[in-house]
């Protein structure tokens, strides 16, 4: 079974966001850079799918030189290589971009399973699965909590709104991940050793037959802002439970006019 | 031309993000001067075809096929992509609900369309959409300009108001060309009983504070405020509530007209999914917490006395 898991270095959420001088990017040089929650749990779910079924684990990211520490720790976990996507090209694509280089990578490797993270915590997207599975015409299952692969086929339970929902397709498939599907390992230290002597096989966008044209944005961030501040932080005052409940409760009528 | 808007329902009811699309979608297409024109889609949903014309579409189109019976991604992706390229929108409106994001995401890709994902936030410039929408789980608020056409936002659920014009909708039927599908729908379980948290317009939440697995006194004014109850990550963990009621950057992103967080420190990941709320309160022991910073009303004390007193009070004025 060979599989592939689409994975994004992303500044870790606790990091300090603020936006640049030209509103249109946010500073990212104090942010302590993390794999995307997400893709952890489907690197995790692609080493016990190659544990039952064998096979090997590759791991692809389009970024830059940064990113090889992302898709190191991904080799650390278990993952036998990885692909990087490095070309300054790529910095201004918008998701579909995003997704058209990683199929046109994809498109001339071997495989039979894609996993992708639901979403990456910055952009927060939710897209890049979807249209990556579009693009190379296979069927995709997201937000997975279980699967099982028989014969071929996969079997998805699904989180939608309001409960789950059980789907099946054939291989190759691609799915993405939702919390609940795995607890993702840490690297050992054997597997950062090891790690270190895997390879990296880094390409251009030239080496994967596209151009910068075939990858322009349609959507393009034209500004940032923070969000406006909560200014509220009125602590409600009484001598007693009930007191402070009662003024709760009228100042979320009265001024709030929430209930 | 026209702008579409692509409605959600289940099992024969629309879902409230589709009155959200409805409404936004008429917004924008008066905003261009165009018609609007929305797609139900599903088995045996003429009945309720005509519900969408009350929120401004002037055409509803109907996409009635036993295949839809069950929503999958690709029998929906088809279908909605044949209707697309014969209406030839200039925008497309939908809700960014869990299956409204997978099916505009795979949308985008085949229309080679721009999309922006999970809006709270939609004007026009021009004759292109501008959306806003949260990024790094709310910390930044980015407006995204789309062009081309078509173009697409998905809206977040309870993001946009709901407005009901006096109009009545053309209902025709559409062509359905279900074409290959792969994804074979098996079954589903939907609690029925209880809100979805991403459309409940109040939530009431837990967290490790709740100190166990007893949720009645949240439940009990989550039912008196027709709302539903979630969840911090440490609440889940600990195996208190399930998976599908953690709020948060891992759980789900909700914007409710109140948030109240009940033993809930406040930490950024559980923010990220909670700070669009219109109205946060926080119930809390530690006059420290972090929660208290970014409530609206916050109450210190603890929870074990206050929830009971809140609800008490709640009674009171809806009874
Ligand atoms: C990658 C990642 C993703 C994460 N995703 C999420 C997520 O989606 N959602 C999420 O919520 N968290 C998430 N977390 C976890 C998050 O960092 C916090 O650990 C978690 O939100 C804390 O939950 P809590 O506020 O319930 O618990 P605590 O931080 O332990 O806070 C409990 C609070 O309850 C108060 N309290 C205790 N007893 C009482 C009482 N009797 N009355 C009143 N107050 C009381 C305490 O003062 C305290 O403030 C994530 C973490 C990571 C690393």
């Amino acid at each position: 079974m060979d599989i592939l898991v689409l994975l994004k270095q992303v500044p870790a959420t606790e990091s300090l966001i603020t936006i640049a001088d030209d509103g249109k990017r946010v500073n990212t040089d104090n942010a302590k850079w993390v794999i995307n929650p997400y893709d952890e749990f489907a690197v995790e779910e692609a080493l016990q799918i190659k544990k039952a079924h064998g096979g090997t684990v590759t791991v692809i990211s389009v970024g830059n030189d940064k990113t090889v520490e992302a898709l190191r720790t991904g080799l650390a976990m278990g993952a036998d290589r990885a692909v990087l996507i490095n070309d300054p090209a790529t910095a201004d694509c918008d998701g579909l971009g995003i997704a058209r280089i990683l199929a046109a990578a994809i498109r001339d490797m071997s495989c039979d399973v894609i996993i992708a993270g639901q979403r990456a915590v910055d952009d927060d997207n939710y897209l890049v699965g979807a249209a990556v599975a579009e693009f190379l015409n296979i069927p995709h299952i997201s937000m997975v909590v279980k699967e099982e692969i028989t014969d071929g086929t996969i079997r998805c339970h699904q989180s939608i709104d309001g409960g789950t929902s059980l789907l099946e397709a054939p291989l190759p498939v691609l799915f993405t991940t939702q919390r609940g599907l795995n607890e993702p390992r840490y690297a050992s230290l054997p597997g950062i050793m090891k790690a270190k002597k895997k390879p990296i096989d880094t390409r251009t966008l030239a080496d994967i037959g596209l151009d910068a044209g075939e990858i322009a944005p349609r959507a393009r961030i034209i500004e940032m802002k923070l969000p406006p501040e909560r200014t509220g932080g009125r602590i409600i005052e009484g001598d007693s439970a009930q007191a402070k409940a009662a003024a709760l409760v009228r100042a979320l009528r009265e001024e709030a006019k929430v209930i | 031309m026209s702008v579409l808007v692509i409605t959600e329902q289940r099992d024969g009811a629309f879902r409230k993000v589709s009155y959200e699309a409805l409404s936004e979608g008429k917004r924008v297409a008066d905003a261009l001067g165009v018609s609007l024109t929305a797609v139900v889609l599903g088995d045996g949903v003429e009945g309720i075809a005509a519900e969408a014309g009350k929120y401004g579409a002037e055409k509803i189109l109907v996409a009635d096929a036993p295949e839809l019976r069950e929503y999958t991604v690709d029998a929906c992706t088809n279908v909605l992509a044949a209707i697309i390229e014969k209406e030839g929108p200039a925008a497309i409106i939908m809700g960014a609900s869990v299956q409204g994001k997978e099916l505009a995401a795979r949308l985008a890709a085949r229309l080679n369309a721009g999309l922006a994902m999970d809006c709270i936030d939609l004007r026009v410039d021009g004759g292109d959409l501008i959306a806003t929408r949260p990024i790094y789980g709310g910390k930044v608020l980015a407006e995204v300009a789309l062009s081309g056409a078509p173009q697409i936002a998905a809206i977040r659920p309870n993001a946009m108001t709901v407005t009901e014009t006096a109009a009545a909708g053309v209902i025709e039927t559409a062509d359905v060309a279900v074409g290959e599908t792969r994804i074979r729908f098996i079954e589903k379980t939907v609690d029925t009983g209880k809100a979805d948290l991403t459309e409940a317009d109040v939530i009431v939440s837990g967290g490790r504070g709740m100190g166990g697995e007893d949720f009645s006194a949240l439940e009990e004014m989550a039912g008196l405020l027709d709302g539903a109850v979630g969840a911090s990550r440490s609440a889940v963990d600990e195996g208190w509530r399930p998976h599908a009621d953690q709020v948060g950057q891992t759980g789900k992103v909700v914007s409710p007209s109140l948030y109240i967080a009940c033993g809930i420190s406040g930490a950024i990941q559980h923010l990220a999914g909670m700070s669009s709320s219109r109205v946060i309160v926080a119930v809390n022991k530690d006059a420290d917490a972090p929660i208290f910073a970014k409530a609206d009303y916050g109450v210190v004390g603890d929870l074990f006395e206050l929830v009971p007193a809140i609800t008490e009070e709640v009674r009171k004025i809806k009874g």
